[in-house]
C-alpha cells in the first residue's frame, strides 16, 4: 500500500470520527434536554408541596381536623369541609365509574366501528374540553333547578360525575384496547359468549388501567371548585350532612371563600394554607390507596 | 375418502370488505384424520381455518358465501348458535395465549363458562385434559401458579389442554408450533399424532416437513384458491400439478 492511499484512508476515518463526535454530542444534548424536562416536572410538585407545608403545617392539629369553623370562620377547624369533599368524591365516582366503564365497553367491545361510534367519541372528547364552570352552570340549571334536587351532595356528585366521565371513558377504552385480542379469541373459541369473555377475561385484564383512570378522575373531581359552588357547596354550615340531599362545605370551595370573601382575609391566610394542605394530602392519599391496590392486582398475575 | 366427512367446505368464498380472500373452496375433512393446510403467506389457509368455527365473524365488514358443513349441517345457516358451534369446533392459536390466570383456571375456563360448577368434576376434567395434552406430569404440583410462568412450549400445550377440556369434536390449529423451539415443536407434533385417535384435526402450517410428518391429507392453497388436495404421501411424492411441485420443493413461496 503506497503512502498516498494510506493517507487518504486515514483522512476518511478522521472525517468519520468528526461525524461520530457530532452525533454523540447531539445525542448527549438531547438527553440532557429530556432529563431537564423530567426534572422540572418533579420540581414543580415538590415546590407546590413545600410551599403549602411551610405555610400551612402549623395550623394543622387535631382541633383543625375535628372541629367545625367558629367565629365567622376565623377560628376552629374544617371538619365539615373534609367530610363534604369525601362525600362528593365518592359520589362522583359512584356516578361516573359505572356509566363510564359501561360506555367504554360498549364503544370498544360491542359497537361496530363506524360513523356513529366516531360521533360518540367526538362528543366525549369535546365533553372533556368543556370548562368546569360550564358544568357548574349546567348542574345548577339541570340537576338543582329542573330536576328539583336542590343544592345537595347528590346534585354536586352528579355534576362532578359528568365532569369526570370523559376521563374515565378515555382511560377505560385505553385499558380495554391494551388487552390483547388473543385473549378474546381464546375465550370465544372455547364457546364463551361475548359477555362472558368481557366479564371473565377482558375486564380483569383491564382493571389496573381502569383504576388509573378512576384515580385521575377522582383527583380532579376532589379539587374542583366551580362545578360545586352552584350545586353542592355552601358558604358555611356547622352541621355534618345526614343525607345525600343535604348541602355541604367542601375543601376547595372553603379555600376560595376564605381567600376572597371571608370576614378577615389576611388573618385567615394560615387557615387557607392549612386547608389547601389537607386537600392535597387527601388527593395524594386517594391516589396512594389506588396505586397500592393496582400494584397488588398486577402482582397477582 | 369414501365415508361422509366430519366437516366440509362447499364452494366457500370469503371477503374482507372488498378484498376476496377465498375463491370457491370445496374441501372435505375426514373424521380422526389430520388435514394440513399449506401455502405461502396470504394464500387464505388461515382464513379458511377461521371460517370453520366462524372466528372470522369477529372481523368487521367481512362476509362468507357458500356452505361449511359439520356432520352434514351448515354452520353458516340462519339460526345456528355460534357459541355452541365453537364448543364443538375448538381452536389452538399461533401464539400461545393462556389467560393471565392460574394453570387450573385456564383449563377450567371453558367448562366454567359452559356452566360446570362442581369442584370435583372440574378437577377431574382438568386433570384428564392436561394428561391428554401431555402436560400433567410437569404441572400437577403447581396448578395454582400463574400460567404465564410456563415456558412457551408448555403454554401451547396448556392451550391445547384448554381447548380439549370442553370436549370438542374438531380441533383447529393455526400454526401451533411456529412460535416454539424444535424440541417443543416435536412434543406438539407427537401430541397431534395422539390426539387424532379421538379428534378430527385441521392444522395450518408454514412448515412443509411438519405437514408431511403429522398429516394424513394435505391441501395446497395459492392466492385464495385450493390448488391441490390429496393424501399427504401422494401430494408430497407425486403432486399432480406443476405449481404444487414447485411450492413443496421450495422453488417459490
Amino acid at each position: 500500500m503506497s503512502m498516498d492511499v494510506q493517507d487518504k484512508k486515514m483522512d476518511g476515518i478522521n472525517r468519520k470520527e468528526g461525524v461520530q463526535f457530532r452525533r454523540r454530542f447531539i445525542q448527549a444534548g438531547m438527553f440532557s434536554l429530556f432529563r431537564i424536562s423530567a426534572v422540572i416536572n418533579g420540581t414543580a410538585l415538590l415546590v407546590v408541596v413545600y410551599f403549602l407545608v411551610a405555610r400551612g403545617w402549623h395550623t394543622i392539629n387535631w382541633t383543625f381536623l375535628s372541629q367545625p369553623p367558629v367565629d365567622s370562620m376565623t377560628q376552629g377547624g374544617i371538619l365539615p369541609c373534609i367530610v363534604g369533599t369525601l362525600c362528593l368524591s365518592i359520589g362522583a365516582m359512584a356516578v361516573a365509574l359505572p356509566i363510564g366503564v359501561a360506555s367504554a365497553i360498549y364503544l370498544n367491545e360491542y359497537a361496530r366501528p363506524g360513523r356513529i361510534v366516531r360521533l360518540i367519541r367526538l362528543g366525549i372528547n369535546n365533553l372533556a374540553g368543556v370548562p368546569s364552570v360550564v358544568f357548574g352552570l349546567f348542574g345548577l340549571a339541570f340537576f338543582v333547578v329542573y330536576l328539583e334536587i336542590g343544592v345537595s351532595i347528590l346534585a354536586g356528585s352528579l355534576t362532578l360525575g359528568a365532569l369526570t366521565l370523559p376521563v374515565i371513558i378515555g382511560s377505560t377504552e385505553e385499558a380495554l384496547r391494551a388487552v390483547p385480542d388473543t385473549y378474546r379469541e381464546a375465550s370465544l373459541g372455547l364457546g364463551a359468549t361475548k359477555w362472558q369473555t368481557i366479564r371473565c377475561v377482558v375486564l380483569p385484564a383491564a382493571l389496573p388501567g381502569i383504576l388509573t383512570g378512576t384515580i385521575l378522575g377522582v383527583s380532579r373531581a376532589a379539587g374542583e371548585t366551580a362545578p360545586i359552588m352552584f350545586t353542592a357547596a355552601v358558604f358555611y354550615t356547622p352541621s355534618l350532612p345526614t343525607s345525600i340531599f343535604d348541602e355541604i362545605m367542601a375543601l376547595p370551595y372553603h379555600i376560595y371563600v376564605l381567600a376572597t370573601a371571608g370576614t378577615d382575609i389576611e388573618a385567615t391566610r394560615p387557615l387557607q394554607y392549612g386547608t389547601a394542605l389537607v386537600l392535597i394530602a387527601l388527593v395524594l392519599g386517594l391516589n396512594l390507596v389506588a396505586i397500592i391496590y393496582r400494584s397488588r392486582l398486577r402482582k397477582k398475575r | 375418502m369414501e365415508n361422509s366427512p366430519k366437516m366440509s367446505a362447499q364452494n366457500l368464498d370469503f371477503y374482507y370488505d372488498d378484498f376476496r380472500a377465498l375463491y370457491g373452496i370445496t374441501l372435505d375433512f375426514q373424521e380422526n384424520q389430520v388435514t394440513a393446510l399449506i401455502g405461502p403467506s396470504g394464500c387464505g389457509k388461515s382464513t379458511l381455518l377461521r371460517c370453520l368455527n366462524r372466528m372470522n365473524d369477529l372481523i368487521p365488514y367481512s362476509r362468507a358465501d357458500g356452505k361449511v358443513l359439520l356432520d352434514g349441517e351448515d354452520i353458516y345457516a340462519a339460526g345456528v348458535d355460534v357459541v355452541t358451534l365453537r364448543r364443538h369446533v375448538g381452536m389452538v392459536f399461533q401464539k400461545p395465549n393462556p389467560f393471565p390466570k392460574t394453570i387450573f383456571e385456564n383449563v377450567a375456563y371453558g367448562l366454567r363458562v359452559n356452566g360446570m360448577k362442581d369442584r370435583g368434576l372440574l378437577r377431574g376434567r382438568v386433570e384428564t385434559s392436561l394428561k391428554q395434552a401431555a402436560l400433567w406430569e410437569e404441572v400437577k404440583d403447581r396448578l395454582n401458579d400463574s400460567a404465564l410462568g410456563l415456558s412457551g412450549g408448555q403454554q401451547q400445550r396448556l392451550c391445547i389442554a384448554r381447548a380439549l377440556a370442553v370436549a370438542p369434536e374438531v380441533v383447529l390449529m393455526d400454526e401451533p408450533a411456529s412460535a416454539l423451539d424444535p424440541i417443543a415443536t416435536q412434543k406438539i407434533e407427537e401430541l397431534i399424532h395422539e390426539l387424532k385417535k379421538d379428534y378430527t384435526i385441521i392444522i395450518v402450517t408454514h412448515n412443509m416437513q411438519q405437514a408431511a410428518r403429522v398429516s394424513d391429507v394435505t391441501a395446497f392453497f395459492y392466492l385464495g384458491k385450493l390448488i391441490e388436495a390429496d393424501l399427504t404421501e401422494t401430494l408430497f411424492t407425486r403432486p399432480k400439478l406443476q405449481q404444487t411441485s414447485d411450492y413443496i420443493t421450495g422453488r417459490f413461496g
